[in-house]
């Protein structure tokens, strides 16, 4: 087991090294100056351009200004936002929990909705019920988010009236940021109300998040499960007389959860990109937005910075998932 | 635990279904749903409406301001002023017993006096002033944009109220230069204290001013909050608590405004408007641009060389067809280059009227009996001032017709087509212009001066010299009321010539629910809430 997790770190370390690489390039290969990109000031005189050119290292070889970069990441350091002046790391982590909760939640939905789904599905294979679920969840697929979520919000909190429109909590609460999720700093705090008006504003954007994993994990999980519901050795234990419930949930799920397992481990890139679309609608001060708006003002270092942190979140989620599917699957971590 | 867990979730997801109705509040809360987060919360470094809107306009004070809803200027932290006979010095007697605002680092010991202006001018006029570089990466951009450093030679304390600007050269739109946001009064008192705990930086992070609204917090891209600040100089807010939820989506804004979410909104989308209209819980307010869209004649060519075909095509084009089909009602028909909005609009010319006879009795006049054709170029993309450029033109196209002058139509990408007219290629053009100052001379020197035919920015090409003497006289006379007089007698020789046909000034929309009482839209976008108040 230490053997198998020591291999799958190690896969972890080049991807890291090439998207660092491809961040670094990212400040070169963009049109215009590296310098005015960095520091985000126009028509400097020649002595200030000097000096910031020396400041950011740009005056090296590219191979030494790489590694000086490389240098920096490990040690926490991804430069200042060129708008706030305020480090990107800081910004990252004060913004991080809101991204959190919002994906954790949609994460959630999907799955308590979307296992119990797809088994149904491939159960009842070829009736009714088969073909809505797969129905809808083909919809739900093909749903564009932002679309979707204004439709949400027309529907549940414009017409019916009973969620709010956008943000994170009712503006009456003021609440000071103690773990950044807000569900449970309104539990800690002792405002009245505060849990209940935080968790009315999560329904919405979890619901516009959650749709395309819901649908997807819905979709895989009938397909895993009819897979496997068709091997020898389920066959074997209901001609055993286990009980119908047993065979299903013991011997046939737990097959069928490793390929669903994969998926899921996928859809946390899913997540992160919808989060960026939900997040601009729905008002979610979180890493989605902060990325967007970075990119309309042409703040490189908290682009370059963000992508950095984003894409190592997945790489760290995706390499839990192959731990957890080899400690699930035994064929995984003996044969590679 | 899991249980428990559960049952929190399910009785919480219950109470969700029962309505969420809050306790009345005992505070009044005016929450303005604004478009996107503020750059920063000093008006010195930054120059976008949003954040003027966060910064300059709740927390800040000027020397000198607009009154709400125009651009006229008015005292403000500067009781008075005056200048010299040369124009060369202006001296402002300053108000006492204005109060800073205060924070948990900050306490003031002090009223505002001369320190503070001395402090806010020389922190971005001085590259050695301790405080110039204490942000960093941060400029003055405006402040350099605007030439400040060119126009003023030094200010000085001549004691604690009164402050002497010397100028290099007489400069009359220098006083409402200073009402612009970046001139904005920082606390000296403030500075000192923040340099001396070896946090200078906290100043430009934790605004400390004398306007009506204090910074509370702000949380990025979520919410910012404000408190009515009791010592306020010039009245304290009506309202308590002044909240900006930023909401970048217009149609999310919307659906907020609707379900009382916030109370005003900025921007809305222009789809929405007739909706607007029609909702029985918003009021739709309205104002004219600081804009002009317009039609210029390259006078330099045939037959625009002419006076009599250049009036004989003001007369052929139907404006108010152009308004309710191109603008949607979104706009105002255009007499003058400069919109009612700008103090100096003479209100007494008489526009051209719509009046084919006379116009072909023009044309034949001219030398035109038969008909002509020429080339009309149309404005490839949407601007402030022309929602739809192809289509404005094939009415004018049509318009045309019915005096016989046949016009084709001609259009480059839009960055070709400044281009082009630039080098004066264009026969006659769509053009427009959106103002970024309360001063006329904005409007026009950059169009219609004889300088601007060289830099390109004045497309008619027309260099009239009675027009040219008198707009050059208003920018150097001191006195608005005599500079009016200049700008509205060139408007006059303006619309005898008539290089440009004027069509729209295009308006701006802010919808506010109906318990929003005394907001008034400002010209230059800012939003004011110091005199808002809610009806329950």
């Amino acid at each position: 087991m230490l053997g198998f997790f020591l291999r799958r770190a190690g896969l972890v370390l080049p991807t890291f090294l090439g998207i660092t690489l491809l961040v670094f390039s990212l400040i070169h290969l963009i049109p215009g100056n590296a310098v005015e990109a960095l520091s985000g000031e126009r028509g400097m005189d020649p002595t200030r351009y000097a000096r910031l050119m020396h400041e950011f290292g740009l005056d090296q070889p590219l191979y030494l200004q790489y590694l000086q970069y490389l240098w920096k990441v490990l040690q926490g350091d991804l430069g200042r936002s060129i708008t706030t002046h305020e480090p990107v790391l800081g910004e990252f982590l004060s913004l991080f929990p809101a991204t959190l909760e919002l994906s954790s939640c949609a994460m959630f939905l999907a799955l308590v909705l979307g296992l119990p789904a797809g088994i149904l599905a491939a159960l009842k294979r070829n009736t009714l019920l088969d073909y809505s679920v797969m129905g809808v969840s083909l919809t739900g697929y093909s749903m564009p988010i932002f679309w979707w979520a204004l439709l949400l919000i027309l529907l549940f909190s414009v017409t019916l009236g009973w969620t709010p429109v956008s943000g994170r909590i009712d503006i009456l609460f003021d609440l000071p940021p103690v773990t950044g999720l807000m569900l449970i700093d309104s539990l800690l705090s002792d405002e009245p109300g505060a849990f209940k008006s935080a968790l009315s504003h999560l329904i919405l954007p979890t619901i516009a998040l959650g749709t395309i994993p819901l649908a997807v994990i819905a979709r895989m999980t009938r397909s895993a499960m009819l897979e496997v519901l068709r091997e020898d050795y389920v066959r074997t234990a209901r001609a055993k007389g286990l009980s119908r419930m047993r065979v299903i949930g013991i011997h046939a799920l737990r097959n069928a959860l490793i390929p669903v397992i994969t998926v899921i481990g996928l859809q946390v890139g899913t997540l992160l990109a919808g989060a960026i679309l939900t997040e601009t609608i729905f008002s979610w001060p979180g890493v989605g937005k902060w990325l967007v708006e970075a990119i309309h003002r042409r703040d490189y270092p908290v682009v370059q910075g963000g992508i950095l942190l984003t894409a190592s979140i997945v790489i760290l989620v995706n390499l839990s998932v192959d731990i957890l599917y080899g400690m699930i699957n035994p064929r995984i971590r003996r044969s590679s | 635990m899991k249980r428990q867990t559960i049952q929190v979730l399910i009785t919480s997801l219950l109470a969700i279904l029962g309505t969420a109705a809050d306790e009345a509040m005992a505070a009044k809360t005016l929450v303005f749903c604004s478009e996107g987060s503020p750059e920063g919360f000093n008006p010195q470094f930054f120059s976008t409406g949003t954040t003027n809107d966060a910064s300059s306009v709740p927390i800040y004070n000027r020397l000198v301001e607009f009154a709400s809803g125009t651009t006229n200027v008015v005292p403000a932290l500067a009781e008075s002023w005056r200048e010299s006979a040369d124009g060369l010095s202006y001296t402002f007697k300053l108000r006492k017993g204005v109060k800073f605002h205060s924070n948990a680092k900050f306490i003031p010991t002090r009223d505002f006096n001369a320190d503070d202006v001395l402090f806010s001018y020389y922190r971005m006029a001085d590259p050695g002033h301790p405080f110039h570089r204490v942000t960093p990466g941060q400029t003055f951009a405006y402040f350099e944009d605007m030439g400040m450093d060119k126009i003023v030679a030094k200010l000085e304390k001549v004691d604690d109220y009164t402050v002497r600007f010397q100028l290099k050269h007489p400069e009359a739109p220098f006083v409402a230069n200073l009402g612009m946001d970046f001139a904005s009064i920082l606390s000296a008192e403030y500075a000192e204290k923040m340099k001396a705990a070896g946090t200078p930086e906290v100043i430009d992070r934790e605004p400390i001013g004398t306007g009506a609204f204090q910074f509370a917090s702000y949380q990025k891209d979520a919410i910012i909050r404000y408190k009515a600040f009791d010592a306020y100089w010039n009245g304290r807010p009506k309202i308590d608590n002044l909240v900006y939820a930023i909401t970048p989506d217009a149609s999310v804004r919307y659906a907020k405004l609707k379900t009382g979410e916030c109370h005003v909104m900025a921007f809305p989308k222009p789809a929405d408007i007739v909706l607007m209209q029609t909702d029985p819980s918003i009021t739709l307010l309205s104002q004219e641009g600081l804009n002009v869209g317009y039609i210029a004649f390259n006078v330099e060519k045939k037959p625009f060389d002419d006076k009599r075909v250049r009036q004989a095509l003001n007369m052929a084009v139907d404006k108010q067809n152009i308004l309710k089909t191109v603008y949607q009602g979104a706009g105002q028909a255009a007499l003058n280059p400069i919109p009612p909005t700008l103090w100096s609009y003479n209100k007494k010319i008489k526009d051209y009227p719509y009046d084919v006879a006379r116009a072909k009795e023009l044309m034949a006049k001219a030398g035109y009996k038969d008909g002509i054709e020429v080339d009309l170029w149309y404005l490839p993309v949407t601007r402030p001032y022309n929602p739809d450029g192809k289509r404005m033109a094939e009415l004018i196209q049509a318009d045309w017709a019915k005096i016989g002058v046949k016009a084709r139509l001609v259009t480059f990408e839009w960055g070709e087509y400044r281009k082009r007219s630039k080098g004066g290629e264009q026969p006659s053009m769509m053009f427009g212009w959106s103002g970024d100052n309360g001063d006329p001379d904005n409007f026009f020197i950059p169009l219609l001066g004889c300088e601007a035919v060289k830099g390109g920015g004045n497309v008619s090409r027309w260099c009239n010299k009675a027009f040219e003497e008198l707009v050059q006289k208003a920018k150097i006379a001191t006195k608005q009321a005599e500079r009016a007089k200049y700008y509205e007698k060139a408007q006059e020789i303006v619309k005898e010539e008539a290089p440009w046909i004027p069509i729209a000034h295009s308006v701006r929309f802010t919808p506010v629910r109906k318990e929003v009482i005394g907001f008034k839209m400002d010209p230059t976008a800012h939003h004011y809430f110091s005199k808002v108040d809610l009806s329950k």
